[in-house]
């Protein structure tokens, strides 16, 4: 039995560096462009560490034992997005205030961090509401469909527009999804484990059990085709056929999943121009220089940048449309060099690992599901907006969690970051009652009834 | 359910390392490409913000960079644009640079294998970088006395040290001022440009070494020269100067030079159509091409600024050969070619390679290229140079010429009048040695303003031009 130190001290002096480095992007930009401190870095320093310290010590009193590697990372790369949109600001010509916004979007996403906290000490009650939360995260996710608030940017329908708020409900649905999928999924697993007909060597669920994958089938398919949405379309897919599997532990599940996707993929591939038009621009950008404009000035600021970035405030990563949403990381990759943009991969490999082991070290189904769904939906989002950025695979308009502006996505986020802790918690907390089961019921001063079976 | 966890997190670090290989792969791969991409506008405006070295005149900067406050760092200025574009050249933003700001970027912008190790050291101890100067042969003063002695008139002006083949004036007009491209107001500069291009009278073209004309009475000097050596005629030889048909067509050359057998001397000093083009007919198209070819016709001269090959036509008939003999037809040289022919005959039959570009200068004040005197050609004998040169003096003693005239000194010359076609004004041409200097020049005026007097035009308005330029570079 492995007894896990609490490791808060790590935690904080972690937060501390993380802080240091946000804040070393944040002066270091002002230094190289108007060879100054910013007038209102105190603020700045006072009001992140405030949210630092604010984080800590809530994770500190509610949730002791929670992971010590993934609040320092996640303030890492909000700090560092902040410093990034903030140095995009600077380089826009008339000058734009989104860091301030971004910064009060992080106090909010912040204060949602520890309101979760403080409400939801055990994960275990999410268990609770399955269809409730099921129901929510599908009309959340079509709620940009809807005529009147229904919104479209960029050729996506994922927004809602409420007077002058705009928001992506299928952020919050992320976290809905997840939790409904996971508890959906523990309440069934042994009924959906059940092998049906046995083809090529792969045991193929009961027709009767399809019903499930085949509504978040059509659900994805319905993002994809209505809203225009690829990204958001193979999140949510990609999401429920990993936990079904996770639930399941049956291959048989994955291989049917990128089937479906495949199908999908190849048989809506001649309807959607803008997917033909992200493929050609992952394949051979120069093919069409105005239509992939974006792509193309991303590779040129990441050649700029070359292997050490052109440092905070010299490179011109404003030359990339959205630099400050779906590309900040090309923005890193310009200044911080493909050193830097490997570093901030690797913070979102670390975190997905602490997520991971989080799943494998949870204690019950439901967490374990849960912890594991988190973890992917962190990883999916960074596979496929960085491996946009980069022309791993062809661009889809995912934003990059914690870094890019936009205040759905990092409320979003945190509160994930928030529920993820809280299993990492239970997992790392000291199991009293089962490791060191009381000896003798009669050494104790009062007697033990039991009253249920 | 620990197994599944396991295999997907297999399958995420896969990603993330999937990720980092491609990341690293681009950079690795990609990275030159992209960064030597014409569209790459972070790379174009690097460039752009360099601390260029200056184009110098002797010793005053004719294209230097200063500091300013925006974002490309440092602006580039030309003083006095105007007189010497042709030279210098433009340094522009969106369209990139021409003549010496083009061909001498390297050095300029201080990225030669020489400089790049310096700028290294200078980079690591937090300087900035400079391109080296480039000094011209150029003389401030010759350029300046062409540019008022042409005074205003569509023409270009050649003059260079026949012993080198070192430019000293290289005039065009009408000209542009290369500030209003360098200019880090991008607009203004789209402005500039589309209005430069637009007009009809192109200033931007560099009508000395890049445009070719009908070089008129002065290719007389190329005919003159192929019968010397292929005819064995001497200055004193006598030619047949009467009215001249052209084989097989109706147009005659009648007879305006003072009898019908003259010596080859008083042909040139009058210029007499006739002779020359029954001279031309006598030698043969092909020997005449192959003469005009040795002098340089067919070739481009001058790469530190770039230039037109000067053209003589292949494949011609009698009639043609005789209109050819005589710089008319489809024969066109640029000033620069006919300077260099004047020079090659005043060089006793060597023709040096010009060159406009002396040294260039380091930042820490090493020369890293000097350049020496090279032959460029050798298109006519010795005694044959000789033979014209006293010809050509005859034309300034007692000829066409007249106007050029230095006392004291011995120059030559020879007119050119071109009526390219009945409704434009002709070309007026001066070419012109002064032996004691060593300075060989070629004057050019597009609109002589003058119709009918066929050898007028040369001599009353370009030969005053080539005498004020000689005079500048006593």
């Amino acid at each position: 039995m492995i007894v896990y130190r609490k490791r808060r001290l790590v935690e904080a002096f972690m937060l501390l560096l993380a802080i240091t480095l946000a804040m070393g992007g944040y002066i270091l930009t002002h230094l190289n462009i108007d060879a100054e401190l910013p007038e209102q870095w105190p603020w700045a320093l006072g009001i992140l560490g405030s949210l630092a310290l604010l984080a800590h010590i809530v994770v500190r009193i509610r949730i002791p034992y929670a992971d010590p590697l993934i609040l320092p990372i996640v303030m890492l790369l909000n700090g560092m997005g902040l410093a990034m949109i903030h140095r995009l600001d600077l380089g826009s010509d008339p000058l734009t205030h989104s860091a301030e916004l971004q910064l009060m979007w992080t106090s909010v996403a912040v204060a949602v961090f520890c309101i979760v906290l403080i409400v939801l000490p055990d994960h275990e009650i999410l268990h609770r509401y399955t269809y409730l939360l099921f129901l929510a995260g599908i009309t959340l996710l079509m709620l940009p469909l809807l005529p009147v608030i229904g919104s479209e940017k960029h050729g996506s329908r994922i927004w809602i527009q409420l007077g002058p708020y705009s928001f992506q409900p299928a952020e919050i649905a992320k976290i809905v999804l997840a939790i409904a999928f996971a508890s959906y999924l523990v309440d069934k697993r042994e009924v959906l484990a059940l092998a049906g007909k046995r083809v090529l060597g792969i045991d193929l669920p009961r027709l009767r059990d399809l019903g499930p994958i085949a509504i978040m089938w059509l659900a994805s398919l319905a993002v994809l085709v209505f809203q225009k949405d690829l990204g958001t379309s193979l999140l949510f897919f990609s999401l429920f056929v990993v936990m079904l599997y996770i639930a399941t532990e049956r291959p048989s599940w994955p291989i049917l999943g990128i089937l479906l996707f495949v199908v999908g993929a190849v048989a809506s591939y001649p309807f959607f121009s803008h997917v033909q038009t992200r493929v050609s621009a992952w394949l051979d950008p120069f093919s069409d220089f105005d239509r992939n404009y974006q792509v193309i000035q991303a590779q040129f600021g990441m050649a700029w940048g070359g292997l050490f970035g052109t440092g905070w405030g010299l490179g011109r990563p404003n030359l990339t449309p959205l630099a400050k949403a779906d590309f900040i990381s090309a923005a890193i990759g310009e200044e911080l060099g493909i050193t830097g943009l490997l570093a901030v991969m690797l913070l979102y490999g670390i975190l997905a690992t602490r997520g991971m082991r989080a799943a494998l070290g949870s204690r019950e189904p439901f967490g374990k599901l849960l912890a594991a769904g988190l973890s992917f939906v962190f990883v999916i989002q960074v596979f496929t907006i960085l491996g946009g950025v980069t022309r791993l695979l062809p661009l889809t308009g995912l934003t990059t969690p914690f870094m890019s502006q936009g205040g759905s996505s990092l409320v979003a986020n945190w509160a994930m970051t928030a529920l993820l802790l809280v299993i990492t918690h239970h997992a790392r907390r000291p199991q009293i009652e089962t490791a060191n089961p009381v000896t003798s019921l009669s050494s104790e001063t009062t007697q033990i009834i039991e009253v249920k079976a | 359910m620990n197994q599944p966890i396991r295999a997907v997190s297999v399958a995420v670090m896969v990603m993330f390392l999937a990720l980092m290989a491609n990341a690293s792969a681009s950079s690795v791969l990609r990275q030159t490409e992209l960064n030597e991409n014409p569209q790459n506008r972070r790379v174009s405006d690097a460039r752009f913000a360099q601390n260029r070295g200056a184009i110098l005149v002797g010793k005053t900067a004719i294209a230097s960079s200063t500091p300013v406050k925006d974002r490309f760092k440092y602006q580039r200025e030309y003083s006095n644009g105007k007189l010497y574009a042709p030279i210098t050249g433009y340094y522009s933003y969106f369209y990139g640079t021409a003549a010496l700001e083009n061909t001498q970027s390297r050095y300029l912008s201080g990225s030669t294998d020489l400089q790049v190790l310096d700028d290294l050291i200078k980079s690591a101890a937090g300087q900035v970088p400079k391109g080296a100067e480039v000094h011209t042969t150029i003389s401030a003063k010759a350029q300046k006395a062409a540019w008022d002695a042409l005074d205003g008139r569509k023409g270009a002006i050649v003059a260079l040290d026949f012993k080198t083949g070192a430019v000293k004036a290289l005039v065009s007009y009408p000209s542009y001022d290369p500030a209003q491209l360098a200019t880090h107001d991008l607009d203004a500069s789209k402005a500039a440009w589309e209005k430069l291009n637009a007009d009809t009278d192109r200033p931007m073209a560099n009508r000395a070494t890049r445009e070719i004309y009908s070089p008129g009475s002065t290719f007389k000097l190329v005919t003159a020269a192929a019968v010397m050596e292929e005819l064995d005629l001497t200055p004193d030889s006598t030619v047949d100067a009467s009215a001249f048909k052209l084989p097989g067509s109706t147009k005659t050359y009648k007879n305006n030079c003072g009898g019908d057998e003259i010596t080859l001397r008083q042909a040139l000093m009058k210029s007499c159509n006739p002779a020359f083009a029954r001279l031309g007919v006598e030698v043969g198209a092909e020997k005449l091409q192959a003469q005009a070819e040795k002098f340089g016709f067919g070739q481009r001269f001058l790469d530190d600024i770039g230039s037109a090959a000067s053209k003589f036509p292949t494949d011609i008939d009698g009639a043609q050969t005789g209109m050819s003999a005589i710089g008319e037809y489809e024969v066109q040289a640029s000033p620069l070619q006919m300077a260099l022919v004047v020079a090659a005959i005043a060089n006793d039959g060597i023709m040096m390679q010009p060159y406009v570009v002396e040294s260039v200068v380091s930042e820490n004040l090493a020369t890293i290229y000097q350049r020496e005197p090279q032959q460029a050609l050798v298109p006519i004998s010795v005694t044959t140079a000789r033979g014209l040169q006293s010809m050509m003096e005859t034309v300034v003693e007692s000829g066409t010429g007249y106007r050029a005239a230095i006392p004291g000194e011995t120059v030559g010359g020879k007119t050119g009048t071109a009526v390219t076609d009945r409704v434009r004004s002709p070309y007026a041409w001066f070419v012109a040695f002064a032996k004691e200097r060593h300075i060989a020049v070629a004057v050019f005026i597009e609109d002589a303003g003058l119709k009918d007097d066929d050898e007028v035009a040369g001599g009353k308005l370009a030969s005053p031009v080539a005498k004020a330029v000689l005079e500048a570079l006593k």
